[in-house]
């Protein structure tokens, strides 16, 4: 099947970029290099094209009490301009996707809401979100608009005063605070722009008409672009989950308790998988994400066993990487509960060859 | 985008070079090779005093975003290792033809050098 490419495909190429698979979409990597990339995010500012992300919005009568009940967050929470990380689970509580969901500064006279899936879910997002809108009987429309907005990400210490310069009302924009967005102008074209990211540094992320996206990019001249492997060790460094390797609904399913995401789960609200959940947050979990850090020399990667240090198999890394910012070799495993707690002493086997580790505590950087 | 390819040396298919002096070849990855990695991170070697095989796995190199084997381009014992690169593996990045190389090997068996590719050939492989 051919991949999908962000309207920006061509500029990036120029720009000597070089491309992955990313959940269906043919994405950018890397353009000067995953550590150039990774610093500058860091010490000053870089731009990722994440255009592969889904956007999907959800508005009427009965809005807000579907997207209650399929994320695990509480909507109700939400002012406009508003944005939460939450889960869509299953009945069993498991995983199906992260998401954040922005109830849109602009709605209109109910709330309408915008959620972003992960890289290729929005069909299955938009299946479940109509499908149990049938099976209730609310009134909501769903649409699928991930070809209608290209979505970029200005992260690091320097991000407000690029994001503030490129914005005519810039002013309003750099006063936001964490997980608020506004609507904003910037090249000419109305965007969504909104305090989140995925990178652990303070920066915005910007949801742009397709047909603007080169203009908005252009607004960015001189930041350094970044490409989705420059984000994977930042976000790695900052403890956040990668879908699909970090969870994932068959491969390695996970509950947000055991994923370390629990404060996105409010049992007070109704939403499926909430009974499930509620059973594991009375029992506690049987095992648990946890940081991994190597002592002896080598890299943790995803798919290499975690054993005890008697060399019992006991878990899994899901995400390892050399840590470019700490220059240490790091990594996400789901282990037992009793071997969770930092400090505790474990074994990665590396090409067959057991290598000493300990428990880190998350996030591995914090800013 | 073209690349340092110096024809003072062979080539594997696999991106190593062996650069002959004497009864020892030199071994290290092309500048095509490390430009495809990436920021190397992690350098694994055999010991001093090893055997090696050509077209065999002598060790791994992992970038921020990969792993990948390095194969050898001869056969034979291993007569030095660059143990520099365990603490600046960038060396490879770096100087890949020069401080980033990786191993020496006694050779065992001339024949071997005839199976490895020019410089020319070696450009049209990556071109």
């Amino acid at each position: 099947m051919a991949l999908r490419t962000p309207p920006l495909r061509g500029r990036h190429e120029e720009a000597g970029g070089s491309f992955t698979d990313f959940g269906g979409w043919e994405m950018p990597v890397e353009f000067a290099g995953i550590r150039t990339e990774h610093e500058a995010v860091r010490e000053a500012v870089g731009i990722f094209d994440v255009s592969h992300m889904g956007e999907v919005e959800v508005y009427g009568p009965d809005a807000t009490k579907l997207m209650q009940r399929l994320t695990t967050n509480d909507v109700t929470e939400l002012s406009p301009g508003d944005s939460q990380y939450a889960c869509i689970t299953d009945e069993e509580g498991v995983i199906l996707d992260d998401t954040v969901v922005y109830r849109r500064p602009d709605e209109g006279e109910t709330p309408t809401y915008l959620f972003v899936p992960n890289a290729g879910h929005e069909d299955w997002m938009v299946d479940r979100w109509t499908d149990h809108r049938d099976e209730w009987g609310l009134d909501a429309t769903v649409d699928d608009r991930t070809e209608e907005y290209a979505m970029f990400a200005v992260q690091g210490p320097d991000a407000v005063d690029h994001v503030r310069e490129a914005t005519e009302n810039g002013s309003e924009v750099a006063s936001l605070s964490r997980f608020t967005a506004a609507t904003a102008t910037v090249a000419g074209a109305d965007c969504l722009v909104a305090r989140t990211g995925y990178t652990g540094e303070d920066g915005f992320e910007l949801v742009v008409p397709w047909d603007a996206a080169a203009d908005v990019w252009d607004a960015f001249d001189g930041v350094e672009p970044c490409g989705l492997g420059a984000r994977d060790t930042l976000r790695l460094e900052a403890g956040l989950l990668l879908s699909g390797q970090d969870f994932h609904h068959e491969e390695n399913p996970r509950t947000p308790y055991e994923a370390g995401i629990g404060f996105t789960v409010k049992l007070d609200t109704e939403f499926v998988g909430r009974d499930a959940l509620e059973a594991q947050k009375e029992q506690g979990v049987d095992e648990k994400l946890v940081g991994i850090r190597l002592v002896d020399r080598g890299i943790p990667r995803h798919g290499y066993d975690v054993t005890d240090t008697d060399g019992d198999v006991v878990g899994t890394v899901t995400s390892g990487t050399m840590s470019p910012t700490l220059d240490e070799p790091i990594g996400l495993a789901y282990v037992p509960t009793d071997l969770a707690d930092p400090e505790t002493m474990l074994r990665v086997v590396v090409r067959e060859r057991p290598k000493k580790a300990v428990v880190e505590p998350l996030p591995f950087y914090e800013r | 985008m073209s690349f340092e390819t110096p024809d003072d040396r062979q080539y594997n298919e696999s991106h190593e070079w062996a650069l002959r002096d004497g009864d020892t070849v030199r071994v290290g990855i092309s500048d095509f090779a490390q430009d495809e990695l990436g920021d190397v991170v992690f350098v694994e070697l055999p010991d001093v005093g090893e055997d090696v095989t050509q077209d065999e796995a002598f060790g791994v190199i992992e970038s921020i975003k990969a792993v990948s084997d390095l194969y050898a381009p001869v056969s034979g014992e291993v007569t030095a290792v660059n143990e520099d690169l365990f603490d600046a593996p960038e060396m490879v990045n770096e100087d890949p033809f020069g401080d980033g190389w990786m191993l020496e090997i006694a050779i065992e068996d001339e024949s071997e050098l005839d199976e490895l590719l020019s410089a020319d050939e070696y450009t049209d492989q990556v071109a």
